[in-house]
């Protein structure tokens, strides 16, 4: 059992250059932040990339940052404060769902698990995911080579994006050494409309209203009666809360909000939250708070249409006891089941039937991820191309085998 | 470039060319399949029209299970295969091979399903970009990527090439407005990738999908997101004595927090030619001209305008508009949308390049160009997608004068050396195609592309999908799949450990 710590690129390829020589896998670390997602390893030897770190170019007005893979997120959300800028696409904390010591904020994640994993958070809606602001990377396929791709630009075309496949991969394709990624300004002003009281049929209706006007809402969540309460420190009571967030200069801001209150007036009672407040619920939202009791109950994480997700939610509360509550304009579910059992054949089953998505079981006990498909399985034709994908760049499987 | 190696045909196909066109008959009855030459005329070249070739035949299927027949009776039969939307690529992506089945997704035309609720559009391939955005407009939607050619250029192209256009700064390119595919490999095999939902589930072969050139598979279905349509829009034109501060003006913009809809740059010489052919009112006695787009509710139009026209003023701008009226608005862009017709009267003919940069870098690559310019005794005009540093550099030449299009051409690659050299890309949205392919080593190092290719070997094992376009060297998958490791020889510092 040996934990290797490069924290050079030569370091690091020769660890990598030995596994592939000697067929022996290796699990893929860096803050080990997300591990108790996916299947449990039982690899002899691990790469522990939290040492290699650095922020190697930072451009503000060039909007691109690039680090090192091991560098952590928290450091770089912290200089892109100082700048005015930002990750647009909000990157979640799963420290408070999984049980991240609090207040170490620098260990709760790497910018190459952000990439990874394809993190992102409320405002996915408007701005998409790690995904879709990955510029370039620098890796290590399992073949012990090195390679890059993409850039340091947003237009980019050039060749296949090797970039973007890295994305949602979960180290079992390559391990990034080095990422590179579009920044943008941080928003002047935020403020947060709120519609107590709706339940979840009519939350849908009223926020696909919302986002199909021109107020440019930046994200749109519901939670459900009492789940209200378990955000920003239940500071706004536990009626249900219908939540949409406009962002921008403060003038624009003003008039978008009076906009939704005209077009949403009749809906239920209306609340503006603005500021920090504001932050704070999206903050809860986004890193699944209400859901962060400690324990390890069985949680979903379901992305479907928005307009359909709620119908799968009530067909399957007719058969499993769960708590629920809903991001996206209602598209991502977050699902915590009552019972130990993830109800997994039941939930997918349920998808399938109400226009398809997928659904990953972020947290659950070892043995049930043992047991069970963490993430959506694929059709046959998909899950061959991707298995070989999979061949392509890792033929010996040595970077984390089996998670996925 | 001019000496351009393709795949040489292979023989045996040529031979049974006659068998072969009988069995795209009966597997796309009808009218699909055409293979007369004065017929097949009209798909010999694409956008990049230097380069010509008649198919071996052109087949036009109009369901999934026919793109999956032929598809599958190609690969049993090592017969190749160029797929083609509505041959708009500039970068040569649809050219045809003598001894390949050229794959026309023109018949998928329909629009499959609107759906408001959740703001997508499902399509077929074939439909145009401007025919999404048609669909939905009279409820205000629109969808949002617009690549100049939007009015002939087909969605399923978009994905195959991820397009871009002058909104992209602030909307995204095709790969941020995609949500799902459906699509068939080259072995027959139909595959769908994401949906209505957002995230693909496992790998993002959607992202990779997404600019593979019609290397990987040939798409049947689209699903994009559309957006409801900017209350308003309103922009500023603004003059500048150089283009360094032209560049500045851009950066300070950005810095400030603003991310205009769309912010374009023209040089001296685009100017004067877009100017002399729409009388648009621009200044002559700049050498650089910016066009600054914001929109949005009006309260944040007219409060970003004030912004930016201070920022202009700062940064020594010599004339600054701002429209008035809709009209206005358009009038500032007919220059800038007539810039490459309008460089089309001033040459007999142009070379349309599209290098990205950093945009800092402006000023030093402008010199480049003019250097080369010299060099090479051609002129060159200039637009730039200035917001993101993608720069449509125009060369001007006279192809019947020998020798000047290979001069243009190796102007045009020394132009996108200096991209590269400044930290910059071959391509921002036009593709590598035929047109790039043999100056991709200057962007990437054979391990580089030889991970590239072994996606394409996941993907179509043989080789028999688009062969020829992007890739410089074709290597075999069976050659790319050995591993080159000796055990217990790979040196092995000390690497910490714990």
């Amino acid at each position: 059992m040996t934990t290797f710590t490069p924290s050079t690129l030569t370091e690091t390829l020769s660890t990598i250059q030995w596994a592939a020589a000697e067929e022996t896998p290796l699990e893929i670390l860096g803050h080990g932040s997300k591990r108790g997602i996916g299947r449990p390893l039982q690899t002899e030897h691990t790469l522990d990339l939290s040492h290699l770190i650095g922020v190697t170019l930072y451009e503000p007005a060039e909007l691109v940052l690039s680090a090192r893979a091991g560098t952590p997120l928290a450091e770089i959300e912290k200089l892109l404060a100082e700048n005015g800028q930002q990750f647009a696409f909000e990157p979640m904390d799963y420290g408070p769902l999984l049980g991240g010591e609090p207040g170490q904020g620098d260990k709760n994640g790497t910018i190459g698990g952000v990439l990874a994993s394809n993190l992102s958070g409320s405002r996915r809606l408007k701005a998409g995911a790690a995904r879709d602001h990955i510029l370039g990377v620098a890796g290590i396929s399992g073949r012990g080579e090195a390679f890059k791709s993409g850039g340091r630009v947003v237009k980019n075309v050039t060749g296949y994006d090797l970039s973007k496949l890295m994305a949602n991969s979960w180290g079992t394709l390559a391990v990034l050494t080095d990422v590179t990624f579009k920044v943008l300004p941080a928003a002047e002003t935020e403020v947060t409309l709120a519609i107590r009281g709706l339940l979840d049929d009519a939350a849908v209706a009223a926020m696909a209203l919302a986002l199909g006007s021109s107020a440019e809402v930046s994200s749109a969540a519901h939670l459900p009666e009492r789940i209200a309460a378990k955000v920003a420190g239940g500071k706004h009571g536990s009626d249900a809360a219908t939540l949409l967030r406009v962002e921008g200069f403060g003038p624009s801001v003003v008039y978008r909000i009076e906009a939704l209150k005209q077009l949403l007036g009749k809906a239920g009672p209306l609340e503006e939250i603005a500021g920090e407040a504001s932050k704070t619920i999206w903050r809860d939202i986004r890193d699944c708070v209400p859901f962060a009791d400690g324990g390890t109950r069985p949680v979903w994480r379901v992305s479907m249409a928005p307009s359909e997700a709620h119908h799968m939610v009530m067909a399957l509360r007719m058969q499993a006891a769960v708590d629920a509550f809903y991001d996206w304009q209602g598209g991502l579910v977050w699902l915590s089941m009552r019972e130990d059992d993830p109800e997994a054949d039941l939930l997918r089953g349920l998808i399938r039937k109400h226009g398809g998505g997928h659904a990953t079981l972020v947290r659950a006990s070892p043995s049930h991820r043992a047991a069970l498909p963490v993430f959506e399985p694929q059709p046959p034709h998909l899950a061959a191309l991707s298995a070989r994908l999979k061949a392509e760049f890792d033929p010996k499987n040595i970077l984390n085998p089996g998670r996925t | 470039m001019s000496g351009l190696a393709m795949p040489k045909p292979d023989a045996e196909t040529m031979r049974r060319r006659a068998e072969i066109v009988a069995d795209m008959r009966i597997i796309v009855p009808g009218e699909g399949v055409v293979d007369a030459a004065n017929e097949m005329r009209a798909f010999e070249s694409d956008g990049l029209t230097a380069y010509r070739q008649l198919p071996l035949v052109v087949v036009l299927p109009q369901t999934v299970a026919q793109v999956s027949r032929v598809l599958k009776y190609c690969n049993e039969r090592n017969i190749r295969v160029v797929p083609r939307g509505s041959g708009t690529s500039l970068s040569g992506g649809a050219l045809p091979l003598e001894d390949a089945v050229l794959l026309v997704m023109s018949r998928f035309n329909r629009i499959l399903q609107i759906d408001y609720p959740n703001r997508v559009v499902m399509a077929q391939p074939g439909v145009t970009n401007l025919g999404i955005t048609t669909a939905v407009e009279q409820e205000g939607y629109y969808y949002a990527p617009d690549p100049s050619s939007q009015i002939a250029c087909s969605i399923g192209g978009n994905v195959a090439e991820n397009s871009g256009g002058v909104h992209c700064l602030k909307y995204g390119l095709t790969a941020n407005n995609v949500l799902g595919i459906e699509m068939v490999l080259m072995n027959g095999e139909v595959v769908r990738l994401g949906g209505s939902h957002l995230d693909q589930e496992g790998y993002d072969l959607l992202g990779v999908m997404t600019g593979s050139e019609g290397l990987l598979g040939v798409v049947t279905e689209v699903t994009v997101r559309i957006l409801k349509k900017p209350e308003t829009a309103r922009a500023l034109l603004i003059g500048f004595p150089t283009s360094e501060q032209g560049g500045q003006c851009v950066a300070d913009i950005i810095g400030a927090g603003i991310i205009p809809g769309g912010m374009e740059m023209m040089d001296r010489p685009a100017i004067h030619a877009a100017e002399d052919f729409v009388h648009a009112g621009y200044p002559l006695d700049v050498e650089a001209l910016l066009i600054v787009e914001l929109d949005g509710p009006s309260v944040e139009v007219d409060h970003l305008i004030g912004l930016v026209e201070a920022i202009a003023y700062k940064n020594g701008s010599t004339t600054c508009r701002i429209s008035q009226s809709e009209q206005e608005r358009l009038s500032f862009w007919a220059g800038r949308k007539a810039a490459f017709p309008a460089v089309g009267r001033i040459s007999p003919d142009y070379y349309c390049m599209d290098g990205t940069i950093p945009r800092k870098e402006l000023p030093r690559v402008l010199a480049g160009m003019r250097d080369l310019s010299e060099k090479y005794g051609l002129g060159v005009a200039n637009v730039f997608h200035a917001g993101d540093g993608n720069l449509h550099p125009l060369i001007l030449y006279d192809a019947n004068v020998p020798g000047e299009l290979d001069k243009a051409e190796s102007f045009g690659a020394d132009i996108l050396r200096l991209c590269v050299q400044v930290g910059g890309v071959l391509t921002g949205e036009h593709g590598v195609g035929v047109e790039k392919r043999d100056l991709m080593p200057e962007m990437f190092n054979q391990v580089d592309l030889d991970q590239q290719m072994r996606v394409k070997c996941a993907f179509d094992p043989n080789h028999l999908l688009n062969p020829g376009k992007v890739f410089p060297q074709l290597r075999r998958c069976a050659e790319l799949g050995r591993m080159h490791v000796h055990r217990g020889q790979v040196a092995f510092p000390d690497i910490p450990r714990f």
